[in-house]
């Protein structure tokens, strides 16, 4: 299958400078849902940017649908809605005049039953004659995604589209995103809270200092990286870890009535059939035992440091 | 060519005007009033005629032009500065459009204000004065390209200034003192005779020469100068912006 969205050795060398982005290749499949992670400055928006047509890529080329996000400027930005990361509004503006006049921008004749689906979608159907100054922070982010989304893109950017946002609003979001994506859209978000990856991104691309570190799927990457731990809870309480199951590196729970067991999960053998035979062995009586895997956070954590290191 | 896109920043600008209409029309039309009670009634008492024509009625196209000058100045490099400067300019350059598309919209809208401008003044000066046009083709022509010229002049100073200062600095600082010079008020015939070279470096002597000439058939310079001048203008204008769009000047990094 082609990408939707194919980056080749993008770089983006900045007027004073400064190397925004090295050398970035990264094939985006249709219908996904892609996370961008990666820390302040590490040049998310400015590779969003240079697929949008807000910045002049230095090197490199991409394509949008199969057409170069240059030379087929127009093709290719007739597919894209953008949600800047900055919110960026004309304030004496009413609501819906300003999603309409985004429609007319992309070459699409007025349509009132989209935009008025949109709104109600969003939940700023009853604000829809208010000017963008009257509205909360949450509320002209909204704006910026009904602007985005009324043109009918086919690959959405949403450059931190949470920041700013309630909890609430924050799961609304993710459900929007979701049906946006049942609907085939392309989804491509920045994000600086890795619970928001992880609960709605089907892969992850991890970027730092303007490289790719990495991208995968999330599954995969949190198989792969993700160390599981066991935990064992006792029927009566230990004063220290027997010496017999000193190889196993066991952490003993307060109160000592739990053991916790730390293991690679796609390693050739987890060391857990021994683990439980020597528990047995020494005549413990075993209440529970459950495991939790590590978030993508810390492996996110991880990464930025091995790369820093 | 992407119609929908011209005409939906056609609109939004125009929106922008409709919204504000009677400070946006109300203020020339005093100040027109003003210039009449003040040149006019009060100077004119003094000249009676310029090349036979009264010197109420002399001032009208100056004066026009004067209002049509910096109102497509001030319209055109606000209408382009305050996306720059708020921040909506991303979604210009993420759409669809090309810079033609992009310039017929936000000057194509900011002609259209100050042609209105013009008609009002030149509707108030009706009240004041008689006025006939001799050439009334010819001053269509001469008052429509001096909308979409300076229009085009004003869009490159708001794409050029980075703040307000900058904004307000050339409409202050060239054009009110050209067209001042420029023989709004008075026929460069009038001017001690060293003067009289000087001011034909005035680019604004060619415009309202020939904008008078369309009212009353007397002219400073010859109205074939006075065309391929204000031609010339719009051409070098046009050859600017699309250097800006080319390599993204002050838009785009
Ligand atoms: N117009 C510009 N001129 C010069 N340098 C820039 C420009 N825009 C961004 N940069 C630099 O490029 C680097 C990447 O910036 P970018 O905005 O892409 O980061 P980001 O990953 O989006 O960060 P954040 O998470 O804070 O939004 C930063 O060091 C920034 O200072
Ligand atoms: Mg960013």
């Amino acid at each position: 299958m082609t990408a939707i969205v194919d980056v080749q050795n993008m770089g983006k060398v900045y007027d004073g400078g400064f190397t925004a982005l090295k050398d970035v290749s990264l094939q985006i499949k249709e219908g996904e849902i892609i996370a961008l992670l990666g820390p302040n400055g590490a040049g998310k928006t400015t590779l969003i940017s240079a697929l949008c047509g807000i910045v002049t890529p230095s090197s490199g080329r991409a394509t949008v649908g199969g057409h170069d996000v240059v030379s087929g400027y127009r093709k290719a930005r007739a597919m894209i809605g953008l949600v800047p990361q900055e919110i960026a509004l004309e304030p004496f503006e009413k609501v819906i005049n300003t999603v309409r006049f985004s429609r007319g921008l992309f070459g699409k004749t007025r349509n009132d039953a989209l935009i008025e689906k949109i709104l109600r979608q969003l939940s700023l159907w009853d604000k829809r004659n208010a000017r963008i100054r009257e509205l909360s922070g949450g509320m002209k982010r909204r704006v910026l995604i009904a602007k985005a989304l009324c043109h009918e893109p086919r690959v959405l950017f949403l450059d931190e589209p949470t920041a700013g946002v309630d909890v609430e609003l924050r799961r609304d979001m993710w459900q929007i995103v979701e049906e946006l994506r049942k609907s085939g859209v392309t989804i491509i978000l920045t994000t600086h809270y890795i619970e928001e990856a992880e609960a709605i991104a089907d892969r992850i691309a991890v970027i730092n200092k303007g490289q790719i570190l990495l991208v995968e799927p999330k599954a995969d990457l949190m198989a792969r990286m993700g160390s599981k731990t066991l935990r064992i809870d006792l029927n009566e309480a230990l004063d220290g870890v027997p010496p017999a199951l000193a190889d196993y590196a066991l952490v003993l729970g307060e109160g000592g009535r739990s053991l916790s067991y730390t293991y690679d999960a796609t390693g050739e053998r987890t060391g857990i059939t021994r683990l439980l035979s020597a528990l047995a062995a020494e005549g413990l009586a075993l209440r529970d035992i459950q495991t939790t895997q590590s978030s993508l956070e810390e492996i996110f954590v991880g990464l930025i440091k091995e790369g820093a290191a | 060519m992407n119609l929908p896109a011209i005409w939906a920043i056609y609109l939004y600008e125009m929106k922008r005007f409709f919204r504000t209409l009677m400070e946006s029309l109300l203020s020339p039309v005093i100040s027109t009033s003003l210039y009449f009670v003040v040149f006019g009634a009060a100077i004119g008492s003094r000249i009676d005629e310029v090349e036979g024509v009264s010197y109420g009625a002399f001032i009208v196209p100056g004066l026009i032009m004067l209002s049509v000058m910096t109102q497509a100045i001030s319209n055109a490099s606000f209408g382009i500065y305050f996306p720059k400067f708020i921040g909506t300019i991303f979604e210009l350059l993420s759409a669809p459009v090309n810079f033609l598309e992009i310039v017929l919209g936000y000057v194509g809208a900011a002609a259209t204000k100050s042609l209105l401008i013009g008609i009002v003044i030149l509707i108030t000066a009706g009240f004041f004065v008689d006025i006939q046009i001799m050439h009334p083709w010819a001053m269509i022509a001469f008052l429509l390209l001096t909308c979409i010229s300076f229009s085009l002049f004003g869009f490159i100073i708001g794409i050029w200034a980075e703040n307000f200062q900058q904004l307000q600095l050339i409409p202050l600082l060239v054009i009110t003192p050209l067209v001042f010079l420029g023989g709004a008020f008075y026929s460069i015939s009038m001017l001690p005779e060293s003067w009289q070279s000087v001011a034909l470096f005035n680019p604004v002597v060619y415009l309202v020469s020939g904008f008078r000439w369309s009212f009353f058939g007397v002219a400073d310079v010859g109205v074939g100068w006075s065309l391929l001048a204000i031609a010339a203008f719009t051409g070098i204008c046009m050859g600017v912006v699309w250097w800006i769009f080319k390599t993204g000047y002050r838009i785009k990094s």
